[in-house]
C-alpha cells in the first residue's frame, strides 16, 4: 500500500529511533513515547480526513479530544449511588428540559418563515428554557457536589469496561462536530476555524467547572484499565516465569508488559482507522471529496451538495479525534481537565498533519510519530543545547539561569518553525498526496 | 504610424494561444472598436495590448515606443488607462474618492481634471459623496470611466462599457465617449453591441477566433453586406 | 429613591465601567484583526500573541525606565514605554511578513494557507514571549491607582454603594477614543489611508490605479502592530499580563470583528462593545442589585447570575454563533461571507 522505497525508509527510520531510545535511554520511556505516537497518529488521521480530504480547518481538536476523555470517564467509573440519590432526578429532569427547549426552538425555526419575529421567538424559547433548566438543575448539582466532596462529589459513571468508551467518545465528539458544522459550514472557512476554536475552549471550561459531572480540577483518577495491573502481574505465576525466561526484573518487566498491551490495543485501532480511511479515500466518495476540495465552483455546478458533504467529513474526522481522545484518557488512567491545552492538543496535531503530508493517510500517521517523538525528545535536546550555549558563561550568571530555565519554551518555537518551514519549502509534506489518480 | 498599435500579437493565458497574429491599432483622438462573436478573443486582444497576458510573438507600440515588456502599472504611467468590464469601481468609497484614487500617481493639482469629469458626467457631481457601490449600473460605469480619465490618459481602453445597462444609458455613454475622443484622447473599446459601437467608430476590427477577419472604418464595415450578414444580424 | 440610585451605582461600578474598559480593549484588538483581514484577506490567528509580544516589549522598557527612576507621576510609566513597544512590535510583525506571508502573497495562495501560516507565526511568537519573559503573570502598573475611589464616592454622594474608576480604565477609554479617531482620520482623509481602503475594496483596480501594494501591506502591518500593542498594554494595565490570557483573547476579539462584519472598522468597534457588555452583563451576579430594586421577599437565595464567570468565553462564542446563523455578514456589512 505504501508506494516507494522512500516511504518505507521513512517509517524504518522512525522505528529505529524508537529502538534507539529503548536501547540508550530506557525501554519504558521508548514504549511510553510509542503509545502516545500511536494515539497522535490516530488524531492526525482524524484531522487529515477533515483537512486533507476536504480542506476544512479545525482549530478545536482539543475540544473533540476532551469529549473522548469525558466519555472514557463516564463509561468506566462506578456510579455514586449517594450522589444519584441526592440530585440524580434533578439532573435527569434537567436533561429533558434541555431537549424540550432545543426541540421547541428547532420546531419554530423549521415551521416559521424567516423573520425578526422568528428570531425573537427562538431567543425567547431559549431564554425561558434556560431559566427553567437552571432552577431545576442548580439545586440538584449543588446537592451532588456536597456528597463527600473529597472523594466523590459527582455522579460517577456507568461502571462499564473502558474499551466501550472509545466508540462512545467518538460519538460524543461527532455530535458536537455536527452542531458546530451545521452552523458554520457553508460560510467562509475562517468561520469554521474560529467557531471550532471557541467550542473547544467551552468544552474544556465545562470539564473544568462542572464538578458534579467531572469533579472539575479535582480530577477523576484511577479509571479502570483495559489491561492488567502491574501489581497483579507481579503476583501471578505465569508472569514471573515469563520474566524469568527473558531474564528480566519482574517489576520493570511488568510495566513494560502493560505498555506493550496498550501498544497492541492502540495498534489495532490505528490499523482499523487507517484501513477505513484508505478505503474511503479510494472510494467514489473519496474522489468526490477531493473534487470538491480542489474546485468548489465546478463541483457545485455539477450539483454536489457541498455543505452536506463537508458536514459528513467534518463529523467523521471529529469522531476519529474523539476516539483518540478516549484512548488517551484510558492510557493516562485519569481525567485531568486542566491538561487540555490548545498548544499541545490542537496546534501540535496540526504540525503533525502538515509535516506528514496533508491528504495522505500514511503521511498523517508518520507525522504523528515523528512530531510526537521530537516533542518529547526536544526537551532533553533543548536542555543539552542550552547547556552547550551557556557553557562559556559564569556559573552564577543570571542570563545562564534564565536561558536554561526557558529551554522548555524552545519547544513551541521549534514546532512553529517546523510548521512554517514545511509549509513554505515542502508544502506537500513528508509523504505527499498522490495526485492525478482521481 | 498609429498612436497605439498591437502588431501581430500571438499568445494566451499560459495554455493554448487565444490570439493568432492579431493586429489592433488606435489613432490619436479617434475611436477604435473591437467587435466579434462570443469567444472571438475581443477582451483578450485588449488585455494583450494592456499587458495583462503574455504575447510571445508580436509587439505593442505606444507613440513610437516599444512597450511590449512593460507591466500594466507601468503602462498606466505611460498614459494608458483601462476600464475593466466588471468590478471597475471601489464600491465602499465615495464617487469623489474613486476619482481621487484614479489620480493616485499624480502629484499635481487633480481638481481641474475632476471638474472636467464632473462636466462630462454631471450626475457624478451630484452624487460625489455617495458610495460608488450604491449607484445604478449606468452611473457606476460613469464612475469607472471617470476614474480612468483622472490619470489624464492619452489612450482610454474600455472593456464592454455598456454591458448590462439599458439602451438609453448606452446611447448616453456612447455620446460621452465621443466627447472624450474629441479632447484628443484615443479610445480603444471592446463592444458586444456591435451595430451601435461601429456607428461611432472611426475604425472597426472584427475578430473571429483570435484572428482579424475584417478591418475597416466603422462606416465601411456597417455597409459591408458580408459583415452585416454575419455579425450585425442582417 | 436612594435605593434606585444605589442600584444604579452598583450596576455602574460592576458592569458599566468594566464593560466600557473591556470593550475598548477588545475594540482595539478587533480593529487590528479586521484591518489585516480587509487588506491581506485572512484571519490572523497570531494577533493575540502579537498583542502579547508588543505588551512584553512595553513591560521590559517600563521596567528599565522604572530602574532609571523615570515616571509619569500619576500615570503609568508604561505610557512612556508604549512608543518603543509599538516600534519593536511593528518591526517584528514586518519581519514576519517578509519571512512568511510575502511568499504566499506572491503565489496568490488560498486564504486558508495564510491562516495556517499565521498559526505557525503564533507558535513562534508565543515561544519567543515565553522564552523572554516567561509564562507567568507580570505586573507593571504603577502611578496612581484610582481616579475615583469607592469610599470617596460614597462620602461624596452619601450612597451606600460606591463607584470606583481605576486610572487604567479611564486611560483605556481615553486612549481608545484618541486611537480610533486618529485611525479613522488616517483611513478617510490621508492619501495612504484612502489607498488602503481602495486596496481592500478592489485589489485589481487599486493596482491599475498605480497603488503600491507593498506599501499598503506594510502600513497595514504597522497599524495592526500598533493597535495590538496598545490594546495589549491597556489590557495588561487593567488586569494583568499573562501570555496565555492573550492567546485566549483571540476568541472574543474574533467574535467582535465578525459580529461587526469582518473587514469593517466601524463594525469592529460596535462588535467589541456588544461582546464586552454581553460578557459582563451575563456573568454578573445580580443578587445585590435585585436587593435594591425588588421587594425584600422577592429576592430568594442564589446569586442571580445568568452564567458563571468561568464561562465568559461561552458568551462571545454564543453571540458569534447567533450572528453566523442569522446574519453572517455581521451587524455592519463586512466583506467576508
Amino acid at each position: 500500500m505504501i508506494s516507494g522505497a522512500k516511504n518505507v525508509f521513512l517509517f524504518a527510520i522512525m522505528a529505529a529511533l524508537v529502538v534507539f531510545v529503548g536501547q540508550y535511554q530506557s525501554w519504558n520511556l521508548s514504549l511510553s513515547i510509542l503509545n502516545l505516537c500511536l494515539i497522535s497518529a490516530i488524531m492526525s488521521l482524524g484531522v487529515n480526513i477533515q483537512w486533507g480530504y476536504a480542506g476544512l480547518f479545525n482549530v478545536g481538536i482539543m475540544g473533540f479530544a476532551a469529549m473522548g476523555g469525558l466519555a472514557a470517564m463516564l463509561i468506566s467509573v462506578s456510579p455514586v449511588p449517594e450522589a444519584w440519590a441526592a440530585g440524580g432526578v434533578g439532573v435527569i429532569i434537567g436533561l429533558f428540559i434541555l431537549i424540550a427547549t432545543v426541540l421547541a426552538a428547532m420546531f419554530s425555526y423549521r415551521k416559521m418563515a424567516k423573520s425578526p419575529m422568528r428570531t425573537f421567538l427562538i431567543v425567547l424559547i431559549s431564554v425561558i428554557g434556560y431559566f427553567i433548566l437552571r432552577s431545576v438543575v442548580d439545586p440538584a448539582t449543588g446537592a451532588i457536589e456536597k456528597v463527600n466532596p473529597a472523594s466523590t462529589g459527582y455522579l460517577g459513571g456507568l461502571g462499564l469496561p473502558i474499551i466501550l468508551a472509545w466508540p462512545v467518545g467518538g460519538l460524543f465528539a461527532g455530535a458536537v462536530a455536527w452542531v458546530v458544522g451545521k452552523i458554520t459550514l457553508g460560510l467562509r472557512t475562517d468561520y469554521l476555524a474560529i467557531a471550532t476554536l471557541g467550542i473547544s475552549e467551552i468544552i474544556v471550561a465545562v470539564l473544568k467547572h462542572e464538578d458534579w459531572l467531572t469533579r472539575g480540577v479535582k480530577n477523576v483518577t484511577g479509571l479502570p484499565r483495559p489491561v492488567p495491573y502491574e501489581i497483579e502481574l507481579q503476583k501471578s505465576e505465569w508472569f514471573l516465569s515469563l520474566s524469568q525466561r527473558f531474564n528480566a526484573d519482574p517489576v520493570t518487566f511488568s510495566s513494560i508488559f502493560v505498555k506493550l498491551c496498550y501498544a497492541g490495543l492502540f495498534t489495532v485501532v490505528l490499523l482499523i482507522v487507517l484501513w477505513l480511511s484508505e478505503k474511503a479515500l479510494r472510494s467514489p466518495w473519496g474522489r468526490m471529496m477531493r473534487a470538491i476540495r480542489d474546485n468548489e465552483v465546478s463541483a457545485n455546478a455539477m450539483g454536489k451538495d457541498i455543505k452536506a458533504r463537508h458536514l459528513q467529513v467534518f463529523v467523521l474526522g471529529s469522531i476519529v479525534v474523539g476516539i483518540a481522545g478516549a484512548m488517551l484518557t484510558t492510557l493516562d488512567g485519569q481525567l485531568t481537565p486542566s491538561t487540555y491545552q490548545p498548544l499541545r492538543f490542537t496546534f501540535l496535531i496540526w504540525v503533525m498533519v502538515i509535516v506528514g503530508g496533508s491528504g495522505n493517510n500514511w503521511g498523517a500517521v508518520l507525522g504523528g510519530f515523528v512530531i510526537w517523538f521530537f516533542w518529547i525528545e526536544a526537551e532533553p535536546l533543548g536542555l543539552w543545547f542550552m547547556d552547550v550555549i551557556t557553557s562559556g558563561m559564569a556559573e552564577d550568571s543570571s542570563l545562564k539561569a534564565h536561558l536554561i530555565e526557558s529551554a522548555a519554551h524552545m519547544r513551541l518555537m521549534t514546532m512553529g518553525l517546523i510548521l512554517l518551514l514545511t509549509l513554505r519549502f515542502s508544502p506537500r509534506g513528508l509523504i505527499p498526496e498522490k495526485v492525478g489518480r482521481h | 504610424m498609429s498612436y497605439l498599435i498591437g502588431e501581430n500579437m500571438t499568445g494566451g493565458y499560459g495554455g493554448a494561444d487565444i490570439l493568432h497574429d492579431c493586429t489592433i491599432a488606435a489613432e490619436k483622438g479617434e475611436i477604435a472598436v473591437i467587435v466579434g462573436p462570443n469567444g472571438a478573443g475581443k477582451s483578450t486582444a485588449m488585455k494583450a495590448v494592456f499587458g495583462m497576458l503574455n504575447i510571445h510573438t508580436g509587439r505593442v507600440m505606444l507613440d513610437g515606443e516599444d512597450i511590449t515588456k512593460l507591466s500594466p502599472q507601468d503602462r498606466v504611467a505611460k498614459g494608458m488607462a483601462f476600464v475593466p468590464q466588471t468590478s471597475n469601481v471601489f464600491p465602499s468609497m465615495s464617487v469623489e474618492e474613486n476619482l481621487e484614487m484614479g489620480a493616485f500617481l499624480r502629484r499635481d493639482d487633480i481638481f481641474k481634471t475632476m471638474d472636467q469629469v464632473y462636466e462630462l458626467f454631471p450626475i457624478l457631481k451630484e452624487k460625489r459623496r455617495q458610495n460608488a457601490g450604491e449607484l445604478s449600473g449606468g452611473q457606476r460605469q460613469q464612475v469607472a470611466v471617470g476614474r480612468a480619465l483622472m490619470t489624464q490618459p492619452k489612450l482610454l481602453m474600455l472593456d464592454e462599457p455598456t454591458a448590462g445597462v439599458s439602451p438609453i444609458v448606452m446611447d448616453e455613454l456612447f455620446d460621452r465617449i465621443i466627447e472624450v475622443a474629441r479632447t484628443g484622447i484615443s479610445i480603444l473599446m471592446v463592444e458586444q453591441n456591435a451595430r451601435q459601437a461601429l456607428n461611432i467608430a472611426d475604425k472597426g476590427y472584427v475578430l473571429v477566433q483570435g484572428r482579424n477577419r475584417y478591418t475597416d472604418t466603422g462606416e465601411a464595415l456597417m455597409n459591408d453586406p458580408e459583415v452585416r450578414k454575419s455579425f450585425l444580424g442582417g | 429613591m436612594t435605593e434606585i440610585l444605589n442600584a444604579l451605582a452598583l450596576f455602574s461600578n460592576f458592569v458599566l465601567v468594566p464593560a466600557i474598559a473591556y470593550g475598548s480593549q477588545l475594540a482595539l484588538g478587533a480593529l487590528g484583526v479586521t484591518l489585516v483581514f480587509g487588506i491581506l484577506r485572512f484571519s490572523n490567528f497570531a494577533h493575540g500573541d502579537t498583542m502579547a509580544f508588543g505588551t512584553m516589549l512595553v513591560i521590559l522598557v517600563t521596567w528599565w525606565f522604572q530602574s532609571l527612576g523615570l515616571s509619569l507621576g500619576p500615570l503609568p510609566t508604561a505610557l512612556l514605554a508604549l512608543p518603543f513597544g509599538i516600534a519593536g512590535c511593528a518591526a517584528f510583525v514586518l519581519l514576519s511578513d517578509r519571512l512568511v506571508y510575502k511568499y504566499y502573497r506572491k503565489k496568490k495562495a488560498d486564504p486558508i494557507i495564510y491562516l495556517i501560516a499565521s498559526v505557525g507565526v503564533m507558535f513562534v511568537t508565543n515561544g519567543v514571549v515565553r522564552f523572554i519573559i516567561g509564562p507567568d503573570d507580570q505586573n507593571f502598573a504603577d502611578g496612581e491607582r484610582f481616579i475615583i475611589k469607592a469610599r470617596d464616592f460614597k462620602t461624596m454622594t452619601g450612597l451606600s454603594e460606591g463607584i470606583s474608576i481605576k486610572v487604567s480604565q479611564g486611560l483605556t477609554v481615553v486612549t481608545m477614543i484618541i486611537v480610533v479617531a486618529a485611525l479613522f482620520w488616517f483611513l478617510n482623509k490621508t492619501r495612504t489611508g484612502k489607498s488602503m481602503r481602495a486596496y481592500s475594496d478592489n485589489e485589481d483596480l487599486a493596482l491599475l490605479s498605480g497603488i503600491n501594494p507593498d506599501k499598503v501591506v506594510a502600513v497595514t502591518w504597522i497599524l495592526a502592530a500598533a493597535l495590538a500593542t496598545i490594546a495589549g498594554t491597556l489590557y495588561g494595565l487593567d488586569k494583568s499580563f499573562k501570555p496565555f490570557t492573550y492567546f485566549q483573547l483571540l476568541l472574543p476579539i474574533f467574535a467582535s470583528a465578525i459580529v461587526g462584519g469582518l473587514g469593517n472598522p466601524l463594525g469592529a468597534i460596535a462588535g467589541a462593545f456588544v461582546i464586552a457588555f454581553s460578557e459582563i452583563m451575563i456573568t454578573y451576579a445580580y443578587k445585590r442589585f435585585a436587593g435594591y430594586i425588588l421587594p425584600e421577599d422577592w429576592v430568594s437565595g442564589g446569586l442571580l447570575q445568568l452564567l458563571s464567570t468561568d464561562y465568559k468565553f461561552a458568551v462571545s462564542f454564543i453571540i458569534l454563533l447567533l450572528v453566523l446563523l442569522f446574519r453572517p455578514t455581521g451587524i455592519f456589512k463586512g466583506t467576508g461571507v
